[in-house]
């Protein structure tokens, strides 16, 4: 099962309204993964100077001063942390590989589970609508968000578990699926220098996404080459900074459901999450071919 | 004309209201308003009704169809009039997946386009497709009619029985056992008569006949490569 969601608006008025929209979206799918829920919001671009990281910690009390306070002290660099539930927001200008460095060396326990300039990564086991509260996204405002609902299929209900999964700066894959090969292709993988921090096949397609980003294909290869290397049903939708993409694979037995007005373009499992969003009765809707890649707001 | 609100009625409440109305009512049409995607509307109809749903519905709607006239005004999930028995379901917008899978009988009509795996296991039911239709389409199709006024994708009637297909526009491949086969009167006129119905305005003439080779319907090692 799972359900994948993303909404992408073309009109900026709708902007301040994103989380709004976006929330009925997310719950609707909550009969299709009641075990996780987790959005990838795209919103307050920073300076280019600047990194963002969207941190997690078991703890929702955990006390992201600290992290704040070592990484400016260690780094000479200036932070702001924003805690939100159990995640933090950190931005810095202090160089990306050096904070993750610094990260795991002093705080293990802190995971990152996203980076880049608008990005931001909030995941929890849960029901969707309690996840999406305890990230208050009701009020949230955007340019695109793209949500998971999980039913744990072939690994564990945890927090590391639950999509989206980062792919790289501002990118970012929820699947509705279960990958064959993924054992090997994460060995394979491994020998090519990625880390993993779970059995979560998902993670390996992230994983593969972005070791192909890494060495030099665009996303839009990286996407069509996955549909050779990864073995298995899957309906990828990938957030970019500027958009997103969806592509699914040959035999296309997951569902997928596209809608275009001229004030967003949503995708989803199930056509009924995006009957909430107003001009949806008059959208224009279809079902994505197989082996197809489709995007919006460039980038792919 | 009667109105079901499916926001203040339930999918429960409308279909069991549709399912037990006596056989001789005079009710006999019915508006679905606010159907929001939702699943299974106006399953398992006994008798000849008309149902009008005014939105997009979800999966299986109209499935196991026995004499009603059905119209969805928008587009339609997986599994459209799914074992559909008798009846008309009409897709005025596109169609996902395994649109009329397993139907018996009646018409499944769709304006736009219908994906993949269209009449997959057909056993009798005509199906008339405005315009494209994916990857496996009739996959073992045992009896019936598909016409695809448009393009057919990869596989199309894979191991097929007796369903008769037609398409007028391209195929991107043919699946294992269907070949195509002369266009004969009793095919032009059944071809006639389901064009007319699905109200389309192509000619017989434009469109080609797929059908089973009938090679792989007992073993034999001669085409074990083929299985």
């Amino acid at each position: 099962m799972c359900g994948i969601v993303g909404l992408y608006l073309k009109n900026p008025k709708l902007k301040p309204k994103l989380g709004a929209m976006f929330k009925p979206m997310l719950i609707e799918m909550t009969n299709r993964g009641p075990d996780s829920a987790g959005v990838a919001i795209y919103r307050n671009p920073t300076k280019k100077s600047e990194t963002k990281f969207s941190l997690a910690h078991d703890d929702a009390n955990y006390d992201w001063k600290k992290i704040d306070v070592g990484l400016e002290k260690a780094l000479k660099c200036d932070c702001s942390v924003k805690k939100i539930g159990n995640h933090c927001i950190l931005v810095t200008n202090a160089k990306e590989t050096s904070v993750i460095k610094l990260l795991k060396q002093h705080h293990p326990e802190v995971r990152v589970v996203g980076t880049g300039n608008t990005i931001e990564i909030f995941k929890e086991t849960g029901l969707p609508a309690n996840v999406y509260e305890k990230f208050h996204l009701d009020d949230a405002s955007g340019t695109h968000i793209i949500g998971h609902t999980r039913m744990a299929t072939e690994s564990a209900v945890t927090t590391a578990g639950s999509h989206p999964f980062a792919t790289g700066a501002d990118l970012c894959l929820v699947h509705n699926g279960s990958l064959s090969n993924h054992n090997r292709l994460r060995e394979t993988l491994r020998k090519e220098g990625m880390e993993f921090q779970t059995e979560n096949d998902t993670e390996v397609a992230a994983a593969y996404m972005t070791h192909k980003l890494r060495t030099g294909s665009t996303l839009k290869q990286a996407l069509e080459s996955s549909l050779t290397d990864l073995d298995g049903f899957f309906t990828f939708l990938v957030g970019t900074g500027d958009g997103f993409a969806v592509v699914r694979d040959p035999i296309a037995c997951k569902h997928a459901v596209m809608a275009e007005t001229d004030d967003w373009v949503a995708m989803a499992t199930e056509y009924r999450a995006i009957a909430h969003l107003p001009g949806a009765d008059k959208a224009k809707i279809w079902e994505p071919e197989p082996s197809k890649v489709y995007s919006w707001g460039g980038n792919a | 004309m009667n109105e079901l609100d499916l926001k203040k009625e339930g999918i429960r409440g409308i279909n069991s209201k549709l399912q037990t109305l006596p056989k001789n009512t005079n009710e006999k049409h019915w508006v679905v308003t606010n159907p929001m995607g939702q699943h299974s509307i106006a399953v398992g109809l006994d008798g000849p009704l008309q149902i009008d749903i005014k939105g997009h519905v979800g999966f299986y709607c109209g499935g196991m169809n026995k004499e009603s006239e059905i119209t969805i005004h928008g587009h339609a999930g997986v599994g459209t009039a799914e074992n559909m028995m008798s009846g008309i379901v009409w897709v005025k917008g596109n169609s996902s997946e395994s649109a009329g899978a397993t139907g018996n009988g009646g018409l499944l009509v769709i304006d736009g386009d219908a994906s993949s795996r269209c009449g997959i296991s057909m056993k009798g039911i005509d199906i008339v497709v405005g315009g494209n239709v994916g990857h496996m389409s009739a996959f073992m199709g045992q009896r019936g009619n598909l016409v695809v006024c448009g393009d057919a994708g990869d596989a199309l009637g894979d191991s097929i029985y007796e369903a008769r297909l037609y398409v007028k526009g391209k195929v991107a491949s043919l699946g294992a056992d269907c070949i195509e086969k002369e266009m004969r009167a009793e095919h032009i006129a059944d071809l006639e008569r389901l064009l007319k119905a699905a109200k389309r305005k192509e000619k017989p003439s434009e469109f080609k006949r797929y059908g089973s080779a009938r090679k792989l319907y007992n073993f034999s090692v001669d085409h074990a490569d083929a299985y």
